[in-house]
């Protein structure tokens, strides 16, 4: 009996939600969207907010006094354009790379390899991502440095390695990220019917055409979301530029030594805004292209 | 070479891994006929095409299309169009554009290759939707612009893949007349990849019978469906009735398999009754009980099963004369004329 009112309770609150589909979405998405809106929209805010307050030059205390004195030093700042000029020159630099590795790659992976080697090239690519950030990053440290694996190869050709620096920053990164772009690429040619390569040879376009005309135009959303990973990814970091980068700073250098040393939080958080607007223009320039509709 | 075939395979065999997909096939397609490739699927005969087309390699054999060997040539260089089963319109360009790739990868001028585009286009009346893209099409249109498509280019053997597979009967039905029209009035050669018998027998010249991998019958509709040579066929091309060996010596005293259509048995009640009692004395007649009585309009579909023989189709044809009901389980005879009779020989395997 004590079963009976309950499944009774069941019963009922499925059939309301059977024949209420607003509700039902609802209930779905309530938990996610509440968990989207806590730690994206409310962080970002509170970012925002904190860029306009200033810090207490004597005792150090953050003060909520409202000044757009941070934003002005960050637009303004000879030091900050230099920085923010060359972080998105290595994110653009390291995208190129990555996309002009991982095209051949993926094309590879989906349209010729047997689905035995695909399989096998795909765990491949993954491999990497098993290994720690940092293990990665010191271990190019170790390759890039004097008497490290890239002088001791390239010095009987009577080269020298670049050394620590932009470049190792750039090459780092490179390696670092290829996993990301290469993945949606390849899932983005996956999807692209091998009738339709067939279609165009059989119209008789030679295989770069085929590549030009139709390849690169159908895979082209799933490049730009590989590219948006490399470019975000590369924007944000200031670890692999630590350990590879000799001297050089980008941007979340800047970010960390305000939050630090500095124990400038406003400050840091007005510089932390800056790759957000990069990659929210970057977002909006990749809209206008139109290459995200077919997505 | 005015004499060599259009198409020439010789030797033709291809294996994935252990399958022998196709397995030493010798065809010739002559000039300007609707050829077509019947046989149920993983037959061989998609895979025949696909290596005429050049977008397989054959593990041994050769391919010669007007009278040059192409073998060792790839699918861009080989001068036919094919119509894909999915259709393959690239999706990310408009129908004009689809229509007009051939020509733009053969270097045909701006101007001149829209014109002939929507000219191609006319000629399956879509020339209306050429800004459209494929999406935004119905099966049926989308159809009509890869035929275009592949038609534009003016290839002398055009190769289609179950085209007509993914549209509904109706439709299905009109493009069949449309394709035929269209062959006739290009005049070029069609080789039509199909697994629908009747597809094959109302649109064809010619059409070869696959099975496992190997041509099982070649020759005309009529000879197909007349003159099956083997079980395979019999039972593949159009309802046949089977008669194994042991059927046939119980039946009609004599040894051999034979096959006989369903529209030229007949039912009777009595064979013995009736005013020409004479000249139905020597057709062979069979006792059955009626298992089921189908009435599909223009016909009355019954299925007998014969006391010493096999479970039968009989197509009464709907002559208006009709008749009483055939009752199920009630008793029957079969009989046939002795001209209906098609021996046949064992299915090669």
């Amino acid at each position: 009996m004590t079963t009976a009112p309950s499944a009774g309770m069941t019963r009922r609150s499925a059939a309301y939600l059977a024949t209420h589909p607003r509700v039902r979405l609802a209930l779905i998405l309530s938990a996610p969207l509440t968990w989207l809106a806590l730690v994206y929209v409310v962080a970002l805010a509170l970012l925002l907010v904190t860029a306009l307050w200033t810090v207490d030059g004597f005792t150090g205390q953050i003060s909520p006094t409202w000044t757009l004195d941070n934003l002005r030093t960050v637009v303004t700042g000879a030091l900050y354009r230099t920085v923010t000029l060359r972080t998105v020159g290595v994110a653009l630099l390291v995208t190129v790379i990555d996309v002009v590795i991982a095209l051949p790659i993926a094309f590879y992976m989906a349209k010729v390899a047997s689905p035995r080697a695909q399989r096998l090239l795909v765990i491949a690519v993954l491999m990497p991502l098993w290994a720690s950030y940092l293990v990665k990053a010191y271990a190019w440290r170790s390759v890039l440095s004097q008497d490290g694996l890239l002088n001791w190869l390239v010095a009987p050709v009577g080269l020298q390695g670049p050394g620590y620096g932009l470049p190792a920053t750039v090459i780092t990164l490179s390696y670092l990220w290829l996993p990301y772009v290469i993945l949606p690429i390849y899932a983005g040619l996956e999807k692209v019917p091998n009738s339709l390569l067939e279609a165009s040879a059989d119209l008789g376009a030679p295989p770069w055409r085929t590549l030009s005309s139709v390849v690169l135009p159908l895979a082209l959303p799933a490049i730009i979301a590989g590219t948006i990973f490399s470019f975000s990814l590369s924007l944000g970091d200031y670890i692999t530029v630590t350990i590879v980068g000799g001297t050089s700073q980008m941007l979340g250098n800047l970010v960390y030594t305000n939050v630090g040393a500095a124990n400038n939080l406003p400050l840091a958080a007005a510089i932390a805004l800056v790759p957000i607007v990069i990659i929210f223009g970057y977002l909006a320039l990749v809209r206008r292209t139109g290459a995200l509709d077919n997505l | 070479m005015s004499g060599s075939p259009t198409i020439r395979l010789r030797g033709l065999s291809k294996h994935f891994g252990g399958v022998k997909a196709v397995d030493a096939v010798d065809l010739d397609v002559r000039a300007g006929e609707f050829f077509s490739m019947l046989g149920p699927s993983g037959s061989g005969k998609t895979t025949v095409l696909r290596l005429v087309a050049g977008f397989e390699q054959p593990t041994s054999g050769s391919v010669e299309l007007f009278g040059d060997d192409v073998t060792a040539k790839a699918a861009f260089e080989r001068d036919v169009s094919t119509v894909f089963q999915d259709y393959a319109l690239f999706p990310h360009m408009t129908v004009l554009d689809n229509v007009a790739y051939g020509l733009r990868v053969r270097g045909v001028r701006p101007r001149q290759r829209r014109e002939r585009a929507l000219q191609a286009l006319e000629a399956v009346q879509l020339a209306h939707a050429a800004q459209r893209k494929p999406t935004q099409l119905s099966g049926g249109q989308r159809q009509r612009v890869a035929l275009a498509r592949a038609s534009v280019v003016e290839p002398k053997v055009m190769l289609l893949d179950e085209p007509l597979g993914a549209l509904d009967l109706k439709l299905r039905e009109q493009m069949q007349v449309e394709l035929k029209q269209i062959q006739r009035n290009l005049g070029i050669t069609f080789v039509f990849v199909t697994h629908d018998q009747e597809e094959a027998l109302s649109l064809s010249d010619r059409v070869a019978v696959f099975n496992n991998g190997r041509i099982e019958q070649l020759g005309t509709p009529r000879e197909l469906y007349e003159n099956p040579a083997s079980l395979f066929v019999a039972d593949f091309v159009g309802t046949s009735n089977l008669f194994t060996d042991e059927h046939a010596v119980r039946l009609i005293g004599r040894q051999g398999a034979f096959s006989i259509r369903p529209e030229r048995l007949r039912l009777v009640t009595d064979p013995h009754a009736g005013a020409g009692n004479d000249t139905s004395g020597g057709r062979p007649s069979a006792p059955g009980t009626v298992v089921e009585s189908i009435y599909v309009g223009s016909a009355v579909r019954c299925v007998v099963d014969l006391d010493d023989g096999p479970r039968v189709t009989v197509l009464e044809h709907n002559d208006g004369s009709r008749r009483e009901e055939r009752v199920r389980g009630g008793r029957i005879h079969v009989v046939w004329q002795d001209d209906d009779v098609v021996a046949l020989v064992p299915a090669a395997s």
